[in-house]
């Protein structure tokens, strides 16, 4: 059984859920799970996405029965909106851990995740990742943080290889690039690792441009990667950036081979329906579901048909869910004694994602990768590695 | 060292988008100007007039430019309201609870947008969203050309009504001296409403000029109010040519700022001229010239 919720929805219960008394919670006897999201602020969209996705995972298991090792226990949510405010997600956690949480899941940016990771690990409760993509976030050693999802290393590897490959498929047309970066944590590293093994693969860094979010004009970005002629310009930003940068690159007629990105906020399903125009084309190395699997083609549409936006975030959020309550269910209890070797022993499968088989290794999934995206038609297609791909790669950039 | 080409295109990007600035900081310094506060508000009725004109080129079908009066008239109306039946009321002459009154205003404003619109960000596509004019080798945006007549040539007429009217002449009565405005026979009141009204309507016509370039989200007010304050404050809070002049001084330092210094460095020409101007020329630019 599934339920529909729309973020509209999603958000109101969220309010109400913090509005309610800790009190009147603690009444019942389900576990109660912590779900800590930007839902206001700058990342309301995508971190709102990861709700979504976190609130029908706990519909279905309530709607299959709870956890049957458990007696049938349902799973409840509480809701948290961090903002973009480190230190609002470690009060969350803290909040929650007082309220019974028996586990979290969070918190889309990096750096909230950071800092929720932190204070649960005070409490030694599972914190599920649903999205963030800093090694940091597994790499400290922290006992009680597990992320499904591949890290930003592995991005920018698997980004490497598939250019790479596209490229020779090409007969290399590709020689130089320029990267654009937005000047936090997630572009600035994205930019430096890619600078460092660009040239491995035979394509020269001609420059590596910061900027700040919110940026108004691109104008002066655009303008100076004209003056350098590079082939390619990779893009690592957020979604609003990410599309005017585009616009002003296709506008100011700048002759690229390609546009490419990595983790590219703005590369969507929206972006290709808004754009259709300048989103043609566009090549992403992101996250995505695996095309071949009819699973997440009816995933996307329960997403669709409930009037909400599709995008990865809602499956981020929703196996960041079900990670959990797998352990649950095979640990037979929620206590974070048990439920943490049991997570780190998992083998769950999120079996619409193109992954290799689950294993942990300090908290993170070695089977987890990103895919070689691209936007034909309209749609996004899979493009690399051929084994999950539904599409071929165009490797020339929008004319208009 | 950046090529002539890219400083003259720099430059030229840096005055179109000041144009577009100014007509913000238009409404911002007429609310200060008459009410002598500061509109919290603003960014979040920029935000709901963006939202409202992608409303009508998204849903009625209306060319952006087409959607210009209809979203003025309707901003007008819904500022001319806004104050008369919240903010005025909430206030009851104290010009503190008139500030705490916009800044709840503007909290209420941006939950109500993410509930109804959710975090999304949205865009336009218009025929002539990519269409440039080429002068040499520059290639000038056309909206953002289109943008910048519009918002200067509206800025003067708002100049035209304020000292040609006899409904501007009330109003900068009222600003000056409210009792003395009262015993000839002016509403301060209705004047407060009024001249809120305009203010909110400049940032319907300059949410039509923003859209085929720009994006909308429940955020985008902050995108655009800071700037928007310092401008007003730049060119002389209350004064018209000051938002004028401020707002392409603001456009230009933005520009050559982010050529020269990268767009990380490059905003931080704003405050070194806000603060040179502070230190220098404390009333702002044009104080004298309301």
């Amino acid at each position: 059984m599934t339920m529909r919720i729309s973020r509209r929805q999603a958000i109101v219960a969220g309010s109400a859920s913090l509005a309610m008394p800790a009190v009147a919670r603690a009444q019942s006897a389900s576990i109660k799970l912590g779900l800590i999201h930007p839902v206001t602020g700058p990342l309301a969209f995508s971190g709102s996405q990861c709700r979504l996705g976190g609130q029908m995972a706990i519909a279905d298991v309530n709607g299959g029965g709870g956890i049957k090792a458990m007696g049938g226990a349902k799973i409840e949510a509480l809701l948290g909106d961090a903002q973009l405010k480190p230190e609002l997600a470690a009060s969350l956690v803290d909040q929650f851990a007082e309220a019974g949480a028996a586990g979290f899941t969070g918190c889309f940016s990096s750096s909230l995740g950071l800092a929720a990771t932190q204070a649960a690990a005070k409490y030694n409760l599972p914190f599920s990742i649903d999205s963030g993509v800093a090694d940091s976030l597994t790499a400290r050693g922290l006992a009680n943080t597990f992320r499904l999802f591949p890290p930003a290393t592995e991005c920018v590897d698997g980004a490497v290889l598939e250019l790479d490959g596209v490229n020779k498929a090409a007969g290399s047309p590709v020689k130089s690039a320029i990267l654009v970066h937005e000047n936090s944590e997630f572009g600035t590293n994205t930019a430096t690792a890619l600078k460092e093994k660009l040239p491995g693969i035979g394509i020269k860094v001609l420059d590596v441009m910061p900027h700040a979010t919110p940026t108004r004009d691109f104008s002066n970005i655009v303008l100076r990667i004209k003056e350098q002629k590079p082939d390619l310009v990779i893009i690592s930003n957020y979604i609003n950036e990410y599309v005017l940068l585009i616009r002003t690159l296709v506008q100011q007629r700048v002759p690229l081979v390609a546009m490419f990105s990595v983790l590219g906020g703005g590369f969507s399903l929206k972006f290709a329906k808004e754009q259709p125009e300048i989103a043609e084309n566009v090549m992403d190395f992101n996250h995505w579901y695996n095309p071949r699997k009819p699973e997440s083609l009816a995933f996307r549409k329960r997403v669709e048909d409930a009037g909400n936006t599709f995008s990865w975030e809602v499956l981020f959020g929703y196996y960041a869910v079900r990670l959990l309550t797998d352990t649950f269910e095979k640990a037979g209890t929620a206590d974070k004694a048990k439920v943490l070797p049991a997570l780190a022993a998992s083998t769950y499968f999120p079996d619409m994602l193109p992954y290799a088989p689950t294993k942990f290794v300090n908290g993170q999934n070695q089977g987890a990768h990103a895919s070689g995206l691209q936007i034909q038609k309209g749609e996004i297609r899979v493009i690399w590695p051929e084994q999950f791909a539904d599409a071929k790669p165009v490797f020339h950039q929008p004319k208009l | 060292m950046p090529s002539a080409d890219i400083i003259a295109a720099a430059l030229l990007n840096g005055l179109l988008t000041g144009g577009v600035y100014a007509l913000v900081a238009l409404g911002l310094t007429l609310i200060y100007g008459v009410l002598h506060i500061v509109n919290f508000a603003h960014g979040s009725l920029l935000m709901l007039a963006m939202f409202g004109a992608w409303l009508l080129v998204d849903r009625v079908g209306l060319d952006p430019y087409a959607a210009l009066p209809v979203m003025t008239a309707i901003a007008f109306l819904a500022g001319w309201a806004l104050y008369a039946g919240v903010i005025g009321r909430i206030s009851g002459g104290d010009d503190r609870r008139i500030l705490l009154a916009t800044l709840g205003v503007a909290v209420v404003l941006d939950n109500l947008a993410l509930v109804i619109f959710t975090g999304d960000s949205r865009t336009i596509d218009t025929p002539y969203a990519f269409a440039v004019v080429e002068a040499g080798p520059l290639l000038i945006s056309v909206p953002k050309l289109i943008s910048f007549v519009v918002a200067l040539a509206l800025a003067a007429a708002m100049w035209a009504f304020m000292t040609r009217t006899d409904l501007g002449r009330a109003i900068r009565a009222v600003a000056r001296e409210p009792d003395g405005a009262r015993l000839v026979g002016i509403s301060p009141k209705r004047i407060f409403a009024l001249s809120y009204g305009i203010g909110i309507g400049c940032l319907g016509a300059a949410a039509c000029l923003l859209l085929p370039t720009f994006y909308v989200s429940p955020q985008v007010g902050n995108v655009f109010v800071l700037i928007a304050f310092t401008i007003v404050v730049l060119g002389g809070m209350g004064s018209f040519p000051g938002a004028v002049a401020g707002g392409l001084i603001i456009g230009v330092t933005e520009s050559l700022g982010g050529l020269f210094l990268g767009e990380s460095l490059g905003p931080i020409g704003i405050p070194l001229i806000f603060i040179a101007v502070l230190l220098l020329r404390p009333s702002g630019l044009f104080r004298t010239a309301r």
